[in-house]
């Protein structure tokens, strides 16, 4: 897989405050992207940047090969956007909002109906057209800012925490939509989110904090480096666990033994297969990850 | 259809979906009359009235032809300005709703957003104020019409002159705001302000003589002079048939602002004209440039 986006060096300040210092990373054509951060960490600054609606003040950036600062309009027909509230005309119907974002990108007339039809159909917004923007419920919202991100068949989908306050039955439709693109049309996902079971979905992650990148790597890779492992046990004497030496906590019909890696959990098992008859061995999870990076946590849009 | 012209029905679109906004805009003028016909009506009577010789007494009905002249000419002046800054907030709106930044984020030029906001926003002023220069051609001609085809055509270019200008001054000036706050601070500044700046509510004649300086400098007071001697240049053609002498006509159009004057000049109507037209055309040019120039600025 080739770097759809590559950012090399990046800085941006604002006065005395550094936005974002010598950011560069990778991003492959094609897979899921996670962008992490606590609010203020940098996100926004840098995606704005690779959108052209900020200036920076050094480094470079190529999407799909082309750099930002000699071939924008390039770029901006490769990226849709999704902001991280609707930015769409709330007084205007579904059907004129798409019509006048559309026409940005020159599709009109029966280009425009073909796209309009193809996309209301995959986003089940069909009896939505003639609907007021303003009046709809927020998942609906969603579905259409979805589609005007989508509307000009971008190569890379950039979702700024586009779940945020949506019910669990439209986060799944939305990310149902989003992996049938991205494996029909090999479409890129950028995605930052407060939500790390989203986060841990991603092909590759990255967390930056204060401007810089913290950690890198695949969930499990990260989770390999700065989590351990919890095996589950069930049905033993707290008496039985105590005695193995390791942290532990008790949990409805059972005990949460940590351990540091995978390794340590199958050697305690094998020396203990008495005690271990029913059990499973978990994974730490991206939230662990994201606090021992950052030693901040996120839950539900909001950093603690 | 083109990008440009699509944008264009959605500000429209978004303009007269606002029923706030358009109503406000639409409904400017008619108070206006109201207040004028209402509050200044008989002082402008009473003026003509008093200030005329007694060798030459003018009758009820030049009289009220004067009035009524003066009354719509202000008023008009006033709500081509007034009128084009209220139509003009939604690129200040798109800024304060983040729209903007969905707008941009698509390969359209700059220039193309911005004249979509400019021809948008004169559109809809345009409608507003020939609504209400019909609404105040019927008030002259109930209270005294001497106007002719000539001076119809000409009113309606001037005020046409007039948008153009307010449009392209209210662009430049919402620029540089990005909060409903400072639409509100601006659109009550221009609306206690302009009409005294431009001579509409008060003769320019009347002023100290540094002032009537420093407005000479001002743009708009020559449109205000324009509308004024395409709504009053019927009633005072009538005057000068009835045999009032041409130094008093004269002197009524100076007391008027018919006439104005330049470091002591008289200017004539088609240099009022030209120095319109040229600073319409000035002031578009600073607007596309600005737009262009925050390109890249975010």
């Amino acid at each position: 897989m080739s770097d759809i986006i590559q950012i090399n060096h990046l800085n941006k300040s604002f006065g005395s405050v550094k936005a974002v210092r010598d950011l560069s990373f990778r991003v492959k054509e094609g897979e899921l992207f996670a962008f992490l951060g606590v609010n203020g960490a940098g996100k926004s600054t840098t995606i704005n940047i690779m959108c052209g609606q900020l200036s920076k003040d050094s480094g470079r950036i190529f999407i799909d090969g082309h750099d930002l600062d000699e071939d924008m309009d390039f770029v901006k027909r490769e990226l849709g956007v999704v902001f991280q509230s609707s930015v769409l005309d709330s007084a205007l119907s579904v059907y004129n909002n798409l019509e006048s974002r559309a026409a940005l990108y020159g599709i009109t007339g029966a280009a425009f109906q073909k796209r309009l039809s193809e996309l209301a159909k995959i986003l089940d917004f069909e009896d939505l057209l003639k609907r007021t923007v303003g009046k709809l419920s927020g998942g609906q919202r969603r579905r259409i800012d979805i589609a005007r991100a989508l509307f000009h068949k971008p190569k890379i989908l950039i979702l700024d925490e586009p779940t945020t306050g949506l019910d669990p039955q439209t986060r799944r439709l939305l990310w149902n939509v989003i992996s049938g693109f991205r494996k029909n049309e090999n479409m890129t996902v950028f995605l930052t989110t407060h939500y790390m079971e989203e986060a841990a979905e991603a092909d590759y992650v990255v967390i930056i904090d204060d401007g810089k990148i913290s950690a890198k790597g695949s969930p499990l890779e990260l989770k390999n480096i700065y989590t351990g492992d919890y095996i589950i046990v069930y049905g033993v004497s707290e008496d039985a666990v105590r005695k193995l030496g390791v942290e532990y906590e008790q949990i409805q019909n059972g005990y949460r033994l940590s351990v540091p890696d995978t390794r340590a959990a199958t050697d305690l098992i094998l020396h203990n297969t008495c005690l271990f008859q029913d059990y499973e061995i978990i994974k730490g999870k991206m939230d662990d990850v994201f606090l021992a990076v950052t030693g901040k946590t996120l839950a539900g849009g909001s950093e603690k | 259809m083109s990008a440009s012209f699509i944008l264009i029905k959605r500000n429209m679109k978004l303009f007269f979906k606002d029923k706030g906004m358009f109503f406000t805009s639409l409904v400017t003028p008619v108070i206006l009359l109201v207040l004028y016909v209402s509050f200044l009506g008989n002082a402008y009577r009473e003026g003509f009235t008093s200030d005329s010789p007694g060798t030459c007494k003018l009758s009820e009905s030049i009289v009220e032809g004067l009035v009524g002249g003066q009354l719509i000419s202000s008023i008009l002046a006033v709500s081509c300005v007034t009128v084009a800054f209220c139509s003009n907030i939604l690129m200040v709106q798109d800024k304060a709703n983040g729209t903007i930044r969905d707008l941009r984020m698509s390969p359209v030029k700059s220039a193309a957003l911005s004249v979509s906001y400019y021809i948008a926003a004169l559109t809809s002023t345009l409608i507003i104020c020939f609504t209400a220069t019909g609404v105040c051609l019927v008030y002259v001609a109930v209270v005294g019409w001497y106007m002719s085809p000539a001076d119809i055509f000409f009113l309606f270019l001037d005020i046409l002159l007039l948008v153009l200008f307010g449009t392209a001054l209210s662009s430049i000036v919402h620029f540089f705001l990005s909060t409903q706050g400072q639409i509100s601070a601006v659109s009550t500044i221009i609306s206690a302000g302009y009409g005294f700046i431009c001579g509409a509510y008060m003769p320019l004649s009347s002023f100290s003589e540094g002032l009537q300086k420093i407005v000479s400098f001002l743009p708009g007071t020559y449109g205000t002079a324009l509308i004024r001697n395409h709504a009053m240049q019927g009633v005072l053609g009538e005057m000068q048939k009835q045999n009032v002498p041409a130094s008093i006509i004269e002197e009524l159009k100076d007391s008027l602002d018919c006439n104005l004057y330049f470091s002591g000049n008289r200017v004539s109507t088609s240099t009022m004209y030209m120095i319109l037209s040229i600073t319409i055309i000035v002031l578009i040019g600073i607007y596309v440039f600005l737009n262009k120039s925050e390109e890249y600025g975010g």
